[in-house]
């Protein structure tokens, strides 16, 4: 219980950051010295080159910053670079199998990609589009299902997350001009500038490459995933625990051909299963489950594995009596209040096998970084923050991280602004934080609302989620604000 | 709560320099004050302009020149000015009025140039330009700036903080003089023009005024100098404050007597000009004020507005129409006209 608490004072913390901006110039001087330490080396720092915005991983999040940041008018003629520790990732034939890693990619971020290109290159390769969503309880009968007005429009896709990151690589290789891409470049250290240019400090914040390179730039945005190595070396102070959950996810292939465009979650008291369309006939797993559990299903042979699966979405044993008899009275009482119920239940696909080896399992967290800025630093995506993947969100925040600081650095060059500067960085970081926190917030309470079959908490989701699937005034709020 | 940079500077400077003519400035009235510090600033920096215009002559990062004790002055300086939250917060701030104000403006006249730098190809001067925080972002949109203050450690303030920008370091340029010796220069300088081009012997295509005419003796001179230094239908950008009651109570009384916001005595409200009376200098000496804006600073957010009012601060935007006939007598002359 004492969970739910953090969650709250996270939120409260994150949010009371956005208004007290005085403790921006003290926080940022209390900067560890690396400063002072590099600062006497004023000629050097003269020699490298300054670049006025470098991007710190080319991850999803940071290709996408850098195409969003090459292709924009205003920033025309502004020195970009991009520096990835991995290999550049090429794809010329989309492979045949389909890998594990797959993100949902919201209308908000589909907007972004095609505003930057990218989303034409990732049709053209592999997309699959899903039309409605249905999420139900284990524990009891009750359903909630989520979906667009008569079924026109598409909810949101299911792109592998490689295909994503080589269609963004493939318009950066277009933007050659305005951005430069270094692979194969792990940064090992980076100093920091004072706020205003004091005696002994560096001008811009200096990044000091494996190869031995450094480069300096204006402003550093750290898109460096969820052990980000700008924020901990800035010392940003981090609201971070692990659930005592993994992440099952393969590949699955379904016992005959279906339409397939509807994802399906189901909340059981060891975690959430989800089962994610990819084509016709093949579909992602992504299992939240115990990490003990996680492990007996990576052992298991690919015949068990499939039952379980099976059982999992389609048996009824962590039902009792009480429940159902509670439920069937609360949908009979709320059908008076409100005829016109929900959507009518549909069954899930049932799974034939698995792609060979494509089992794989990764530790599940939240964190939330309580500054998403210092003085020339910002960071975006994983490296701001991270969630649990049961509402699909993880990739999308990240995407609307990008959108609004391509938006207010755009317009700060317009105005002639050093891109740097922190009016504009505050604006970034208000603005986010309050559109993450309550999101984050939302997840996590879902995920322990959902994490136990005691009576109580399961009576009162059952009518919780009833109600819900009965307002569709309510629902279309819900997917109007996770398709941001 | 209406910074005023020169102003200031200038009392702070005389603070520092114990010479016998600063000491006598004590015995004068307010009103004469400012123009007996202008006058003595003037005669100083007659010194030390030949030592700064050899040093303009490079390029500005002329660091390797610069005494390290003066740069340590700079950068002792430069915290001043170059805080966003400082002392010259609402200087800061004023520029997210001033900057879009002056860039929207040369854009209708001149059109959009170069991608990415909406005042790519134009010359602009910056008067009283002071520690360069709207010389910067001028720069930044493309053109290319000449600022000049008669104080000479804003200047080298100024030179220093946009000597560390690679993109800065070609397009914008420091030079410690006052406006008639700019323009007197010029005159006889129209052989050099090439070498001279960005030591400001040529004609510009804007002239950015910003929180200067407020400490001026004799804004006739001003203007024709301005008209001098312009090209026909360049542009002139004036922000300054009203001489209002309104202006009285809140920028003399409240910001300088109670809550002290402002040094006292930092502005002479006999100083300030009304639009009307500006608008009437400006047309008599060869221009057509094409618009005035009032704008309104909110001290609790720190932020600044526009608003319909011209009541205490505002901005115009004029442009030259005409040569000012008496334009070289004037400039040639400008000690008499005090």
């Amino acid at each position: 219980m004492h969970k739910l608490t953090r969650a709250t004072t996270l939120a409260l913390k994150g949010l009371g950051r956005c208004f007290v901006a005085e403790q921006r110039v003290s926080s940022a001087m209390k900067l560890p010295s690396r400063g002072l330490v590099c600062a006497g080396h004023g000629d050097e720092s003269s020699k490298n080159e300054v670049y006025d915005i470098i991007i710190s991983g080319g991850g999803m999040v940071g290709s996408a910053m850098a195409c969003s940041l090459g292709m924009d008018p205003n920033l025309v003629g502004k020195k970009i670079l991009l520096l990835e520790a991995g290999n550049k990732k090429v794809m010329d034939k989309v492979p045949d199998t389909y890998s594990t890693r797959v993100s949902s990619i919201s209308p908000g971020s589909a907007t972004l990609l095609s505003g930057v290109g990218a989303w034409e290159h990732i049709t053209k390769m592999r997309c699959k589009p899903y039309k409605r969503m249905q999420v139900w309880d284990a524990c009891s009968d009750v359903l909630i299902t989520f979906d667009k007005e008569d079924l026109q429009d598409e909810m949101a896709y299911i792109v592998e997350n490689d295909i994503v990151v080589a269609a963004l690589t493939k318009q950066l290789d277009s933007l050659s001009d305005n951005v430069q891409v270094k692979y194969r470049s792990k940064v090992v250290k980076y100093a920091w500038p004072k706020p205003h240019q004091a005696a002994n400090s560096i001008p811009w914040v200096k990044v000091t490459l494996a190869s031995g390179e450094s480069v300096e730039t204006k402003l550093l945005i750290g898109a460096d995933g969820p052990n980000s190595m700008v924020r901990q070396e800035l010392g940003i102070p981090t609201v971070k625990w692990d659930y005592d959950q993994s992440a099952v996810v393969a590949v699955l292939h379904l016992t005959e051909p279906t339409e397939n465009n509807v994802a399906w979650q189901r909340f059981l008291p060891t975690g959430p299963i989800a089962m994610l369309p990819l084509s016709d006939t093949e579909s992602s797993l992504v299992w939240s489950t115990s990490h003990q559990l996680a492990e007996e299903l990576l052992d298991m042979d690919e015949e068990s594995f499939v039952d379980a699966i099976n059982s999992a979405f389609w048996s009824n044993e962590n039902q009792s009596e009480l429940i159902e008899t509670a439920g069937s009275m609360f949908r009979s009482a709320l059908s008076a209040i409100m005829p016109s119920a929900g959507s009518p239940r549909q069954l899930p696909p049932s799974v034939a096998g698995i792609t060979p080896k494509s089992r794989v399992m990764f530790p599940l967290g939240i964190g939330h970084a309580s500054e998403y800025i210092r003085h020339r630093v910002a960071l975006i995506g994983d490296a701001a923050h991270r969630v649990h993947p049961l509402a699909g969100q993880g990739a999308n925040l990240g995407f609307g991280d990008v959108a609004c600081l391509t938006h207010l650095l755009s317009q700060a060059a317009f105005d002639g602004k050093d891109l740097g500067a922190i009016q504009h960085l505050l604006e970034y970081e208000t603005e986010r934080q309050r559109h993450n926190l309550p999101m984050m917030a939302a997840i996590d309470l879902m995920k322990h609302l959902y994490s136990t079959n005691a009576a109580p908490v399961v009576l009162l989701r059952t009518f919780g989620l009833q109600a819900t699937n009965m307002v569709p005034a309510l629902k279309e709020q819900i997917v109007a604000f996770a398709s941001k | 709560m209406y910074a005023n940079k020169s102003g200031r500077l200038v009392l702070g400077l005389l603070s520092r320099k114990t010479t016998a003519a600063a000491r006598s400035a004590s015995s004068w009235t307010a009103v004469c004050k400012q123009r007996a510090l202008w006058r003595r600033e003037r005669a100083c920096l007659e010194t030390q302009r030949h030592v700064v215009t050899c040093h303009s002559r490079a390029l500005s990062s002329s660091q390797t020149t610069v005494d390290p004790d003066e740069v340590r002055r700079f950068q002792l300086l430069a915290g001043k000015w170059w805080d966003e939250r400082g002392e010259f917060a609402a200087l800061h701030a004023m520029n997210d009025l001033r900057v879009p104000f002056i860039r929207d403006n040369l854009l209708n006249v001149h059109g959009a140039r170069h991608p990415g730098k909406p005042l790519g190809g134009l010359r602009v001067l910056d008067v009283g330009c002071g520690g360069g925080l709207l010389t910067e972002p001028l720069g930044r949109l493309g053109a290319k700036v000449l600022g000049i203050d008669p104080v000479g450690d804003s200047i080298g303030t100024a030179r220093l903080h946009s000597s560390r920008d690679p993109d800065l370091r070609d397009r914008v340029c420091y030079r410690a003089c006052t406006l008639e010796e700019l323009s007197a220069q010029r005159e006889g300088g129209e052989e050099e023009e090439e070498e001279e081009e960005e030591q400001g012997a040529g004609q510009y295509d804007a002239i950015v005024a910003s929180e200067v005419v407020e400490h001026l003796a004799d804004l006739e001179t001003f203007a024709s100098c301005c008209n001098h230094v312009l090209k026909t239908n360049g542009s002139l950008f004036i922000t300054t404050i009203n001489k209002s009651n309104l202006s009285y109570a809140l920028g003399i009384v409240v910001a300088e007597q109670l809550l002290r916001i402002v040094p006292s005595g930092t502005h002479d409200w006999e100083k300030f000009i009304s639009p009307v009376e500006l608008e009437r200098l400006l047309e008599s000496n060869g221009f057509s004020v094409q618009s005035v804006q009032g704008m309104l600073y909110n001290p609790a957010s720190g932020a600044w507005s526009w608003t319909n009012s011209t009541a205490i601060n505002y901005a115009l935007h004029a442009v030259k129409v005409s040569n000012y006939p008496d334009a070289e007598e004037s400039a040639a002359h400008p000690e008499d006209r005090s």
